[in-house]
């Protein structure tokens, strides 16, 4: 196991580096000077000086070489300092983050409980009762659930809402400290729409899981021994296949922060990823860069983690 | 087809040129493309079903200018049958002084008609999923064989890479490159490739490590058969039903991250009729002035993406049993 811990985290710094290499670089290949881009403003005039570009390249560094620009910029984040927006003068990347990701993370993870809640009986059900009527129908939603495209079902959700309780997105957020039923209000829908495609998705391998398990030496003995059909399936049954669903779902994770993107920006949430779709249509980098790195260092971490946990549980892994 | 009549044509040359040894084992006749067909369509129904779905689409998108009775860019000025004579958010079956005449679904919000857009809409939504799963597939494979055959440093510089690639979420990374390029339909093809070398190059390599260790490919090297020659004769053709399983998954992605990026306005300009730029356009605040405009698109994006991936589960379990669960 140590062998295989060093080894695993060994490997993780490349990769670390080579993410931030790739972020820095693919906004680099952007043609233009974002002096330029900023003094021209929106209407891309001309009035400004050779001075005020100099000046304005010198306090944005991109005056020095790429090498160290990039150096200076890992050199800021690992001090927790993410640069300035361009465009909102003075205003810290970091503090933007701050107030967004609360909202994403809280978002994510109601999602997340609310697809678990519904999908891993569903394929339990579906597993236990297989090739019956219900399990046609767990399938044909699971199926429809992962090609549904997210943002349909956003706007489909928002349809009803309207059309029959006269909801809206609210326009003004409420902190969930703040007050926590408002809060709840405002999440539960967007939440539900997120969730539609990982509770397909977690619905299919949790039967697929327990379909595999069902076959085990362990479940005949357990039926044997004379123990009820439920404490079989609960006991015996579940916690096994359980492995596989948690950590495949961790690895999803990457796809729930796609889906928050959309939903927010369909909802009106002020989350991370309404930040990064409006960073980007005002071409705002510092703020693209800073969330772009952020999310796929949180998945690296977590891909991490999972793996480390995995091998923990499940030996056979170590070896390979 | 024609490729794989050659083998089955060898087997009797062979057994008459070996005719005083008593043949051990007789292959069967080789199934005629006929028969293939009718076992798949027996033996799959869902992905027939699949596979019909999604050729109608193909025949939809290639005979766009003749289903659709209207321009989908050009404005409807005279609608007869709405209030006001305006076609603006006209509903479904509403009919114009033009000569195209009924508008099927309607009219969008600056008068164009909704049947037209999304029978075109179909042509822009193939085009980037078949183009951006061929290259993003093409070029993966291309990355797995390479790291597998080389193996040693480049493996594990090959697969840092893929690590840190794989590392970002697809639409999050297809955003970043869009950022970079700016929207079109050329980048987002682009950045939608690059999205799926890294997933498609992982699932191939650990294929190609199996394949790395048959005694045939022991074999060419003993014959001195070229780095090139065993990769591109030898290692990829066996991959090949894995490559096909992949490509159609990553089709019905495709589709989805295009729409997508559509539909955040970061994807192709706002006048192309893209199913995903269609649904933005209808989302949240109009959507309840003609729910129809948000329905149609995403009923036809769901459609596609679902015969796509029945195809491809179909074509998964005929090709190779083995390959179940894979991806």
């Amino acid at each position: 196991m140590k062998t295989y811990i060093v080894k695993r985290c060994f490997l993780f710094v490349p990769t670390l580096i080579i993410v931030t290499v790739l972020v820095f670089a693919i906004l680099r290949v952007v043609p233009g000077d974002p002096a330029v881009l900023i003094l021209g403003g929106e209407e891309g005039e001309d009035d400004y000086s050779e001075q005020q570009l100099a000046d304005l390249r010198a306090k944005l560094g991109t005056d020095k070489p790429i090498y160290e620009q990039y150096i200076r910029w890992v050199g800021r984040m690992l001090r927790g300092d993410f640069g300035t927006s361009y465009f909102y003068e003075g205003d810290q990347v970091i503090d933007d983050i701050k107030h967004r990701l609360p909202v994403t993370i809280e978002l994510g993870l109601m999602s997340l409980i609310m697809a678990s809640i519904v999908a891993i009986p569903l394929g339990v059900l579906s597993a236990i009762k297989q090739d019956t009527v219900g399990d046609y129908v767990t399938r044909v939603i699971t199926i429809a659930g992962i090609a549904l495209p997210n943002f349909w079902v956003g706007v489909m959700t928002i349809f009803f809402l309207v059309l029959f309780f006269g909801w809206a997105p609210p326009l003004d957020y409420k902190n969930v400290w703040d007050d926590p039923w408002n809060n709840f209000q405002q999440l539960v829908f967007p939440a539900i729409a997120l969730g539609t495609s990982n509770m397909a998705f977690i619905a299919r391998i949790t039967r697929s899981a327990m379909l595999e398990v069902l076959h085990e030496d362990y479940i005949r003995t357990a039926r044997s021994k004379g123990l009820r059909e439920g404490t079989v399936i609960s006991r015996h049954a579940l916690r096994n296949a359980l492995l596989p669903v948690v950590t495949l779902t961790g690895y999803e994770f990457g796809r729930l922060i796609s889906g928050t993107v959309i939903i927010e920006v369909i909802f009106l949430l002020p989350g991370m990823g309404r930040l990064l779709i409006t960073a980007i249509t005002s071409r705002d980098f510092p703020v693209i860069q800073a969330i772009v790195v952020m999310i796929a260092v949180v998945v690296l971490l977590l891909n991490l983690v999972l793996d480390l946990t995995y091998a923990w549980l499940n030996p056979r892994i170590r070896y390979s | 087809m024609a490729q794989e009549q050659t083998p089955a044509g060898a087997v009797p040359e062979q057994s008459a040129a070996a005719a005083p040894a008593q043949p051990i084992f007789v292959l069967p006749p080789k199934r005629t493309l006929a028969q293939n067909v009718l076992f798949f369509v027996t033996r799959k129904p869902l992905g027939t079903f699949g596979a019909a779905v999604a050729a109608t689409l193909v025949l939809m998108a290639v005979f766009a200018p003749v289903i659709a009775n209207y321009n989908p860019y050009s404005v409807i000025s005279q609608c007869t049958s709405e209030q006001n004579n305006r076609c603006k958010w006209a509903s479904p079956g509403a009919r114009s002084e033009n000569p195209e005449g009924i508008m099927l679904f309607g009219a969008d919000h600056l008068a164009r008609d909704v049947f037209s857009r999304l029978i075109y809409g179909a042509r822009i939504s193939l085009y980037v999923g078949i183009v951006a799963s061929l290259v993003g597939c093409t070029i993966g494979m291309m990355v797995g064989v390479i790291s597998v055959h080389f193996g040693g440093a480049t493996d594990l510089t090959v697969q840092r890479f893929i690590d840190a690639l794989i590392s970002f979420p697809t639409l999050i990374l297809a955003i970043a490159i869009m950022a970079a390029l700016g929207a079109s339909l050329l980048n987002v093809i682009i950045a939608l490739s690059i999205v799926y070398i890294p997933s498609t190059a992982r699932i191939m390599r650990s294929q190609f490590m199996a394949i790395k260790e048959m005694d045939y490919i022991l074999a060419s090297q003993a014959i001195g058969a070229g780095n090139w020659r065993i990769m591109i004769k030898h290692m990829i053709p066996n991959c090949f039903a894995l490559y096909l399983v992949i490509f159609t998954f990553h089709l019905g992605g495709a589709i989805i991250a295009e729409a997508s990026l559509s539909f955040l306005g970061v994807g192709t300009p706002i006048d192309v009729p893209s199913w995903g730029g269609m649904l933005s356009q209808a989302s949240s605040a109009n959507v309840t002035v003609a729910p129809s405009l948000a329905i149609f698109p995403g009923l036809a994006i769901a459609v596609v993406v679902f015969s796509w991936n029945v195809l491809g589960d179909a074509i998964r379990d005929v090709m190779d049993p083995k390959l179940r669960g894979s991806t």
